[in-house]
């Protein structure tokens, strides 16, 4: 897993070094595009924004090294805000476009930017690919329950029975469970994440970008105009405590306004106990987003409020092969098996004749 | 006008006379199971090497396997060769080959009469018949009278040729096709040696097999030899092509060789992002075993993601490429039209196969021309250029990269499965003497803010690439501010921008060849053709000027924009018949651009041209100018 693929473009750019951060220099505010913003006041797409540009300062990936890439939606206006490169394209398609450009530069740091609706309705099928190939890119999946840009028809994401314009009797549509999908497609970085909470919001960037591999992160997004409220229940000070579950690798896994509950594997499934009651912290569920088989992650992504706290972090973090890595370890080996390709002889092979003069 | 020649007698030639022939055409056909495709391609490479001229014509069915001995199963292979440069494989058969019942049924029409019919009696048991439809046994009720019919026992002859080689029946009849090669190697005083050297190659880790394969091929050879029923064999001479080295190639591999060669003369490296489809996936098939040449591919989830990847591939700086036939264009369309929107350079292949929807997936048409000019929404030009021979496909590759990097656009090359499958003898290149394509991309920058859609002369926008400091900028489908690249709702903006992207376009016109003419410069009738139907379109006027007939051809490579001298041209002729494997949609174009009362030759089988049908065409024209009292017009000016 160590060769660096050979690519077109030399000079891979690194990250993280301090040395090269203090070099660039880069504030939050360098990230930003001389574009005006242009989501209603009080979109939740403000707050990722911010801390997104929070995130690359950090990091120090020089800007001419990025690239985002979005579809259509709300959300997919975001590269026009970011002082990078970037592709705002068709509905649906941002994870194919960023294949594309992964595979030719390898190099690069890209990002996908989607919504329920872009991602999981029109762009479903290239979501699910591109994180079954393990591409080094990161999907940052704005989740808000609602068509916004369409002016708020129900999601593949909404509850049942949500009263829409395009649901005037309620939704009949069984809301797909975004990280069971990608647990499912086998991902190998996945995170939930709410936009308010900005510290924790940033950890889920910063990890994501660490990880190689297709990262993906769901935010909670709060769309303040055709479904605001929605997740009242993971920002509200007074109930999030109790609806929400702060994964932490290793340790086990407790919540509630006085860390008072936690959960407890019966059988195959979870259960909430509370601690002191003839259950103690060793008896709860620990959190380990390493595990090798991905049935946890799956089980963490099927718990839902209010039957259960919902939980956020890393739900999974695990190494396998990547696409790009892959694809161009196999034109490293194709060159050093046959030889880098001459294609004057490749023209003459095989059976050919020659009409008059034999060439010199 | 046969020449009976005397030729040396060996013991392994027998007394049989050699008939001199200008050229032949021979269809080897039988179960798609029958390895006809494989008999087909080694008559063909066979031809070539002895320095024929040749011209095949693949057929074969959708389904892999369709059920034994049916109609719907049966797979044919055509091949031409000449002593003449020759531009099609043949309206008809010299020589048919019939394995079984069904192929004799569903090809015998293309058999000229008194051809030599050689048929596999083992082919022909009760079912067989049943399968075909016959109610007696054609072979032996007197119907094919007017054909010289030779009926082999191939299968038992090739079993009994290989029963020392140990294979089981079902194996040894799996060599029947070499013994029905090596019959027609004798009849036509072929080389059996590139087929042996062939044998050698595929099955080498099967001795058994390669043994077996290559003693039915003698054994066909050989029964050519000894059996009396076969008096005469032919020859077909070394065509006079211009000096070079040769080899066959068919437009699949020609476009994907172009591709590779394209990459190289831009220094781009290449990127194939495709879903596999039918009649395009030998494109990939190609590339995907070229990756030491640096040839990435991609087989995508769907169409859709295919084309979406070359606009990131092309947004990074790469040759992106994707390839499909017309349900693939359809998907891709929107992408596309982001493409266009984003002025971002790549190929779009369409190999065209006769639709609409799945249509007949494996049989060729030109009916998606309509649909690659206008089949997206908005005002959405690209360039279009159409391949109109297998060879001739390495050139369309270079030409269509050369005006997508110079003008920062997605231009679609227009294949068919004709051209795609069939093969065609090619003067090897070399790749020095190739165009240079010429690709710059802006360098770094600290100062002024950079400017995505500054234009040069040619309208063209600069193709800055990810990774160049101080070139950040953002491109998408949202209408862009005019040079800024801004996001832009200006409705004077819109329309600024799409005349600039029309006139971008357009203006490619200046930079491609004036369209040339085959014959005199104007008069009665101009044949205006484009696409893979240029050899039966050329085979049919030639055969009009040995009648002193007055008609010239004019065969479109680029069909948008196009060349700038189209519109006057036209104009010279009294008429013009515009001939195409569609229901006339150039025949439109041309009517609605150039106000010509164009006629059409229309012709939606799913089939090429016969060059009979062009040149009945023609001469009927001509005939209705002579009865107008109008005259015909011998003189070439």
């Amino acid at each position: 897993m160590k060769t660096e693929p050979r690519t077109p473009y030399p000079e891979p750019f690194t990250m993280t070094t301090d040395s090269a951060i203090d070099q660039l220099k880069l504030s939050a505010g360098d990230y930003a595009s001389n574009q005006e913003v242009r989501w209603c006041p009080g979109c939740g797409d403000y707050a990722i924004l911010a801390q997104m540009k929070k995130t690359m300062a950090a990091l120090g990936v020089p800007r001419e090294n990025i690239v985002f890439v979005s579809g259509i939606g709300c959300s997919s206006r975001f590269p026009y805000y970011m002082n990078t490169y970037g592709i705002h394209s068709i509905h649906g398609r941002a994870p194919a476009i960023a294949t594309g450009l992964k595979i030719m530069r390898p190099e690069l740091f890209v990002w996908v930017i989607t919504g329920d609706g872009d991602g999981l309705s029109i762009g479903g099928n290239h979501l699910i690919h591109a994180i079954r190939r393990n591409l080094d890119i990161n999907i940052v999946l704005f989740n808000n329950r609602i068509y916004g840009l369409t002016k708020g028809q129900y999601s593949p994401t909404s509850p049942l029975a949500k009263v829409t314009k395009s649901s005037p009797m309620g939704s009949i549509d069984n809301p797909l469970n975004i990280l069971s999908v990608a647990v499912g497609c086998e991902a190998t970085f996945v995170a939930r994440t709410v936009d308010v909470n900005t510290k924790h919001l940033g950890m889920c960037l910063e990890r994501a970008a660490d990880h190689r591999g297709t990262s993906f992160i769901e935010v909670y997004q709060n769309c303040v105009v055709f479904n605001d409220g929605a997740f009242d229940y993971a920002t509200d000070r007074k109930l999030k405590s109790d609806a929400i579950l702060e994964l932490e690798h290793g340790k086990p896994m407790i919540f509630g306004k006085d860390r008072q509950k936690g959960i407890r594997l019966v059988g195959m499934e979870p259960e909430v106990v509370t601690l002191g009651e003839g259950v103690s912290e060793g008896d709860l569920l620990v959190h380990d987003e390493a595990a090798k088989e991905p049935s946890l992650a799956y089980f963490l992504s099927r718990m839902h409020y209010p039957d259960f706290p919902e939980p956020i972090g890393v739900f999974r973090a695990v190494d396998r092969p990547k696409y790009d890595e892959l694809l161009n370890r196999q034109i490293d080996e194709a060159v050093e098996a046959q030889g880098a390709g001459d294609l004057d002889r490749l023209l003459s092979s095989g059976e050919t004749w020659t009409v008059g003069q034999a060439e010199p | 006008m046969y020449e009976i020649r005397a030729k040396t007698m060996t013991a392994a030639d027998g007394v049989k006379p050699v008939v001199d022939l200008q050229a032949a055409t021979v269809r080897f056909c039988g179960d798609s199971g029958d390895g006809m495709q494989l008999a087909g391609t080694q008559l063909t490479n066979t031809s070539a090497l002895a320095g024929n001229d040749v011209a095949t014509f693949p057929d074969y069915p959708a389904e892999i396997r369709a059920p034994r001995g049916t109609k719907a199963g049966v797979s044919g292979f055509q091949i031409h060769f000449a002593a003449d440069k020759i531009f099609t494989p043949g309206d008809q058969v010299d020589a048919l080959v019939a394995m079984n019942a069904a192929a004799l049924a569903t090809n015998l029409q293309d058999l000229v009469p008194h051809g030599i019919l050689i048929a596999n009696e083992d082919g022909f048991g009760k079912r067989d018949l049943e399968l075909a439809g016959y109610q007696q046994n054609p072979l032996e009720d007197g119907s094919l009278a007017a054909y010289q019919l030779h009926r082999v026992g191939m299968t038992r002859l090739t079993r009994e040729a290989v029963k020392s080689s140990g294979l089981s029946t079902k194996e040894a009849d799996r060599c029947r096709n070499f013994f029905a090669m090596g019959l027609v190697f004798w009849l036509y005083d072929r080389s059996l040696e590139p087929t042996e050297r062939f044998i050698l190659e595929k099955f080498g880790r099967r001795p058994a097999i390669a043994e077996a394969n290559r003693t039915a091929l003698r054994a066909g050879y050989n029964y050519g030899i000894t059996t009396e029923a076969i008096a005469r064999r032919f020859a077909v001479g070394p065509a006079d092509l211009p000096p070079g080295r040769y080899r066959n190639i068919t437009g699949n591999l020609a476009l994907a060789w172009g591709l590779m060669a394209a990459a190289e003369r831009s220094g781009c490296p290449l990127f194939y992002g495709t879903y596999p489809i039918t009649p395009a996936s030998d494109i990939l098939h190609e590339l995907a075993r070229r990756k030491n040449f640096g040839a990435r591919t991609f087989q995508a989830e769907d169409e859709i993601a295919a084309v979406t990847s070359v606009i990131g591939a092309a947004f990074g700086g790469a040759m992106g490429v994707t390839g499909t036939s017309g349900p693939g264009v359809s998907l891709k369309s929107e992408a596309i039209g982001l493409a266009v929107m984003t002025e971002l350079p790549m190929l779009v292949i369409n190999v065209q196969r006769a639709g609409p929807s799945t249509g007949l997936p494996t049989k060729t048409e030109q009916a998606d021309l309509f649909q690659t000019l206008y089949g997206r929404h908005g005002e959405c030009p690209l360039p279009v250029l159409a391949a109109r021979s297998p060879a001739d496909c390495f050139d369309v590759a270079l030409e269509a990269w050369r005006i997508a990097t110079g003008y920062m656009t997605p231009v679609v090359i227009l294949s068919d499965a004709h051209v795609a499958n069939g093969s065609e003898p090619w003067r090897i290149p070399k790749l020095d003497e190739l165009p240079k394509i010429e690709v710059t991309h802006p360098g770094p920058s600290d100062g002024e803010p950079f400017l995505p859609y500054a234009r040069d002369e040619r309208l063209s926008r600069p193709w800055a690439i990810p990774g160049t400091p101080g070139l950040m900028h953002r491109i998408g489908g949202l209408e862009t501010q005019d040079p800024t690249g801004a996001v832009s709702y200006d409705p004077a903006n819109h329309e600024r921008m799409v005349k600039l992207r029309g006139s971008k376009i357009a203006g490619i016109a200046r930079d491609i060849p004036p369209q040339a003419v085959e014959g005199p410069q104007s008069g009665a009738l101009l044949l205006l053709t484009w696409g893979g139907t240029y050899g039966a379109a050329a085979t049919a006027v030639r055969q009009l000027w040995k009648e002193g007939a007055s008609v010239a051809h004019a065969h479109l490579r680029h069909l948008n924009p196009f060349p700038a001298n189209l519109g006057e041209l036209v104009k010279r002729y009294r008429r013009v018949l515009v001939a195409e494997l569609n229901s006339g949609q150039l025949r439109t174009l041309v009517r609605a651009r150039f106000l010509v009362d164009a006629a059409g030759l229309n012709k939606i089988t799913g089939r090429p041209f016969a060059v009979a049908e062009i040149a009945s065409a023609m001469r009927l024209e001509l005939d209705q100018q002579n009865v107008k009292g109008r005259g015909r017009m011998p003189k070439v000016e």
